[in-house]
């Protein structure tokens, strides 16, 4: 068999001359990338963008091989990682930590195996470790919504809030979303948790409803929970008094202000697709000769009727 | 002066409950808040009649959530596909209807031919059933939400949303389930021989109870019960996601313990399960309507009243002995 190999290898030779437009690496290239499974629309989101990132980068980079692994809590994600060093011997690693005291340890031993350390949206307790962190703007996710509705509502109106599961990613929503509304003439009636989930937003949505005779704008922390609560105000008949603003960038609230919808104008960008960016940061480190160590904050814009086209993922699950 | 606390300890806490509401927001009473508590009830409330059955006759069924969700996706991408074949939307609805209570009933008949010919725990085939359709309604919406289509949705709406002489369809649909499990638990031959396979179940077989044809059929009435609060679910936000339907089945065991079935099986009470679900769905509508509770503590109100209301009719009860 020896004397086939040569001739193969040449092939190879050649079809990479062929392809010299395609980057080379110098040798093959492992990325693990760890995230949270899709237990709710925001990470299905991000494990549909994982996956689109690793198809694409892999077609174009031949020797690139790039390994995802979904887990269900801390835990589990803190044993894949092991794996990902024993068994897969990563040389990069991108991580969206489920919690961040949890998984500070278990990153440093993939660190000290020798990995190149990408963390996404979450930061870790010790900001040592990493190379790259792509941030997410929670704070900047609640105070953006807060700013449109004291703008929007600038005479004043009655609002409520509705936010997620209790969590520092929660607290950080909501305190942003003070901030935004702070000094303002809007009255924040209440807020309750509606653990980011549809249906629950709807009952939650149902007892705002019951309890307040008059309700100006809902502020809710995600859109699948907007998405809940709409359909409550329809059901009272309650639309035409009062708009909302969701957060996230579901695809349906996404088209439906790109649509107009009167009731859902705006909606705060937390992109699922932040993962993507990670991967190609990380797999740049390999492949570019530009240098990509560093912070890289993600902002939290609006998504308005303008620019709402460019946020629009017609084959993503969220 | 004798009281059936047994009976009256769930109507106790319910009264309390209203009692309560009524001091906290002047709107509680009103019908809109009524009719909103009564409709969210009808979903746990029928899988907790389905679940009167299967505790009754000494099993446990965890699956129940996962599998709603699962029969609502299935339901969802159902129509949709029939929806591209047919303009006659009343038939694609009524397919995907039929198609869930199918599906429900053999999602029943599944966990019960595995507990009883596989002789399996109950605990562990639901446990494994349980985890089996959450993945596959994850799967089938690639992580993300299904959604009905709109066309479809419109007419299917007012299965949730409409009402027959101010009465909410699922209310009906609830109140209806409830008379038939009465009648079928404490009126039949059936309904005995589920309560005497769970008082004990050696003794059942000696006395010509074909005991695996009982669980078996009360597995197949909780598939018919989730698949009866699937059918009403959908029209609600015309969607599943891998978020449809989590810790139902521990709301749908609670909401039968508090009213009085006996966890170990051998004793069920359909009228208690219709006050337990009730119960539930109160305390999460009280305290939506205060803002007197921290959210955070929301979980240990409910575990409060949970406990106090089973201590009405056990604690009481035995001490009046």
């Amino acid at each position: 068999m020896k004397f086939l190999i040569k001739p193969v290898a040449a092939a190879f030779a050649l079809g990479a001359m062929a392809l010299a437009t395609l980057p080379t690496l110098a040798a093959d290239i492992t990325i693990g990338v760890s995230i949270p499974s899709a237990t709710h629309g925001w990470a299905g989101g991000m494990n549909w963008h994982a996956a689109e990132a690793k198809r694409r980068l892999e077609a174009a980079n031949p020797g690139l091989k790039i390994i995802i692994s979904a887990s269900g809590s801390a835990t589990e994600q803190a044993n894949a990682l092991e794996d990902m060093v024993s068994v897969q011997n990563i040389d990069a690693l991108v991580i969206l930590p489920f919690e961040s005291d949890p998984l500070t340890d278990p990153v440093r031993r993939v660190k000290e195996s020798g990995a190149f350390i990408t963390v996404v949206d979450r930061g870790l307790s010790d900001p040592t470790i990493r190379n790259i962190y792509v941030a997410g703007d929670n704070p900047g996710f609640g105070r953006s919504a807060g700013e449109y509705i004291a703008k929007t509502l600038s005479d004043g109106g009655k609002v409520v809030a509705m936010r997620g599961i209790p969590t520092v990613i929660d607290d950080e929503r909501m305190d942003g979303f003070l901030a935004g509304i702070k000094g303002s003439k809007i009255e924040l009636l209440d807020s309750k948790h509606a653990n980011w989930n549809r249906d629950k937003a709807f009952e939650v949505m149902q007892d705002f409803l019951t309890r307040f005779p008059e309700i100006d704008a809902v502020w809710a922390a995600d859109d699948d929970m907007a998405l809940g609560a709409l359909e409550a105000i329809r059901e009272a008949g309650r639309e035409k008094e009062m708009f909302l603003v969701g957060g996230g960038g579901a695809k349906e609230v996404v088209a439906g202000v790109r649509d107009g919808n009167s009731s859902i104008a705006v909606t705060v960008l937390y992109p699922p697709a932040m993962i993507a960016t990670a991967i190609d940061l990380t797999a740049a480190r390999f492949i570019s000769n530009g240098p990509v160590e560093g912070v890289f904050n993600l902002a939290s814009p609006l998504i308005t009727k303008e620019n709402a086209a460019a946020f629009y993922f017609a084959k993503s699950p969220y | 002066m004798i009281i059936n606390w047994k009976a009256a300890g769930p109507l106790i806490a319910l009264g309390a409950l209203l009692v309560l509401g009524t001091l906290i927001n002047g709107n509680f009473l009103s019908t809109g808040n009524m009719t909103n508590i009564l409709t969210r009830s009808s979903f746990i409330g029928i899988i907790a009649i389905g679940a009167t059955f299967v505790i009754s006759s000494g099993s446990i069924d965890l699956s129940v959530g996962s599998m709603a969700a699962f029969i609502a996706g299935v339901m969802i991408m159902f129509m949709n596909t029939l929806k591209d074949l047919t303009d006659l939307m009343w038939l694609v609805v009524l397919a995907g209807v039929l198609a869930g209570a199918v599906l429900g009933m053999f999602a029943g008949w599944l966990n019960g031919i595995l507990t009883t010919r596989g002789k399996i725990e109950a605990f562990i085939v639901t446990l494994g059933t349980m985890g089996i359709y959450r993945s596959l309604v994850t799967y089938l919406a690639d992580g993300g939400t299904l959604s009905l289509n709109s066309q479809v949705r419109s007419l299917y709406r007012p299965v949730y949303y409409g009402d027959i002489l101010g009465i909410p369809f699922p209310v009906i649909i609830f109140a209806a389930m409830a008379v038939l499990g009465y009648v079928v638990l404490n009126h039949t031959a059936y309904g005995r021989h589920v309560q005497s396979v769970g008082a004990n179940e050696h003794v059942a077989r000696y006395s010509a109870i074909s005991t695996d044809r009982v669980k078996i059929i009360a597995f197949m009435i909780q598939g018919a019960c989730v698949a009866m609060a699937t059918i009403i679910y959908v029209p609600r936000l015309g969607s599943a996601s891998s978020s449809t339907g989590v810790l139902w089945e521990l709301e749908a065991i609670a909401a039968v313990i508090i009213g009085g079935t006996l966890l170990k099986g051998g004793y069920g009470r359909i009228g208690g399960t219709v006050a337990g679900a009730l119960i539930l769905t109160l305390i999460g509508n009280i305290l939506n309507l205060t803002d007197a509770i921290s959210n955070y503590l929301n979980g240990a109100v409910q575990g409060v009243i949970i406990i106090a209301a089973v201590f009405l009719q056990r604690g009481i009860g035995k001490k009046q002995k």
